[in-house]
């Protein structure tokens, strides 16, 4: 029995209905003139010790991909993404105007210390964005998620703008407290890394995507760039230079109280934010493709 | 030093760069959305 391709079934207004169909009957025709063996359905000897049986990383896939479906992601994504800009706008305010006129001064850095409500949210999100691209970039390649590759695509520009904020208010933080505008230590270092991977990656997935490529090069360059992620965090505990250390850890924080609140606001707001940019470049990267694929049927029809 | 001048200057820097990259996604994401519209209903 030929079950029909749930994946691509759902992609039918992207691909177009009559490729679809084009594919379903290409896959009858196999069928019916090459036996196929019985559906694998695991737990057997191909198992491998220490791995999970294959029949339930086929039922991760299966699950991940109910959500790969364009039609059903946008379902989700148009009320999601005024939710979360909407929301996170409102927090952003809320936690950038505490912590301009609510806040006390720090007793050493003075006003300069409201600047935190911007740059570690900036810093996060430059990090969280790669982490995203990573994950993306893993589920293209190993369950060839269809909408992997573009949520990678979509989180790179705000990632790369984050990152670029962190670093100018680190800078503009610099000046007053340390003296300089800028220092070769481990922390701004590896973020300006960061920016350059960043800016890498939009270069590579663009000029992949113009050839008409899978965007596997691409996805891999996304999961090989994590590997700056951990020397980001650990950066201020291998080399002692002028950024301080951890401030907020997972025992406490060292800020004091009266100075910290806002920051969760406004982290939070940030980011809910940063998730509607994203839901926002990913709806037009669909519709994008979906006039193409239809422009390329008309072309092909005429 | 008077500090509230970087102050100022980090605040208008981030939100000018979050409120653009905010609304170019957004316009970008009306015109490709209006422009699939269009072609669906011819």
């Amino acid at each position: 029995m030929i079950e029909p391709l749930p994946v691509r079934e759902g992609l039918g207004w992207v691909l177009g209905r009559d490729t679809v169909a084009r594919q379903y009957e290409a896959r009858v025709t196999r069928a019916s003139t090459h036996p196929q063996p019985p559906p694998f359905q695991g737990g057997g000897s191909n198992d491998k010790p220490g791995f999970p049986p294959r029949a339930l990383h086929r039922r991760a896939a299966r699950h991940m991909h109910i959500f790969a479906n364009p039609a059903r992601f946008l379902q989700i994504a148009r009320p999601l993404t005024g939710w979360c800009g909407w929301i996170g706008a409102v927090l952003v305010v809320v936690g950038l105007g505490a912590g301009l006129f609510l806040t006390p001064p720090d007793y050493l850095q003075g006003e300069t210390v409201r600047i935190l409500y911007l740059h570690v949210p900036a810093a996060w999100l430059g990090m969280a964005g790669w982490s995203g691209i990573a994950v993306a970039s893993l589920m293209e390649l190993v369950w060839r998620h269809p909408l992997a590759g573009v949520a990678a695509r979509a989180v790179a520009l705000p990632g790369a703008v984050f990152t670029g904020i962190c670093l100018a208010t680190g800078s503009i933080w610099g000046r007053p407290t340390w003296g300089t505008w800028w220092e070769w230590d481990g922390r701004l270092t590896s973020m300006l890394v960061l920016l350059f991977v960043y800016i890498a990656y939009i270069a590579l997935a663009e000029a992949e995507a113009d050839r008409g490529g899978q965007g596997r090069i691409a996805a891999i360059f996304g999961i090989v760039g994590v590997v700056n992620l951990p020397i980001i965090h650990f950066s201020v505990l291998w080399w002692r230079t002028l950024h301080q250390g951890e401030s907020i850890g997972v025992t406490g924080s060292t800020i004091a109280g009266s100075i910290l609140w806002p920051l969760p606001v406004a982290l939070l707001g940030f980011t809910l934010l940063f998730v509607a940019i994203v839901l926002m470049r990913m709806r037009a990267m669909l519709a994008r493709q979906k006039v193409e694929a239809r422009l390329r049927r008309m072309g092909a029809g005429a | 030093m008077n500090q509230w001048p970087f102050v100022i200057a980090a605040y208008a820097l981030a939100g000018g760069a979050t409120l653009a990259l905010t609304l170019v996604s957004f316009v970008r994401m009306r015109k490709a959305e209006r422009a699939a519209e269009g072609l669906k209903r011819r």
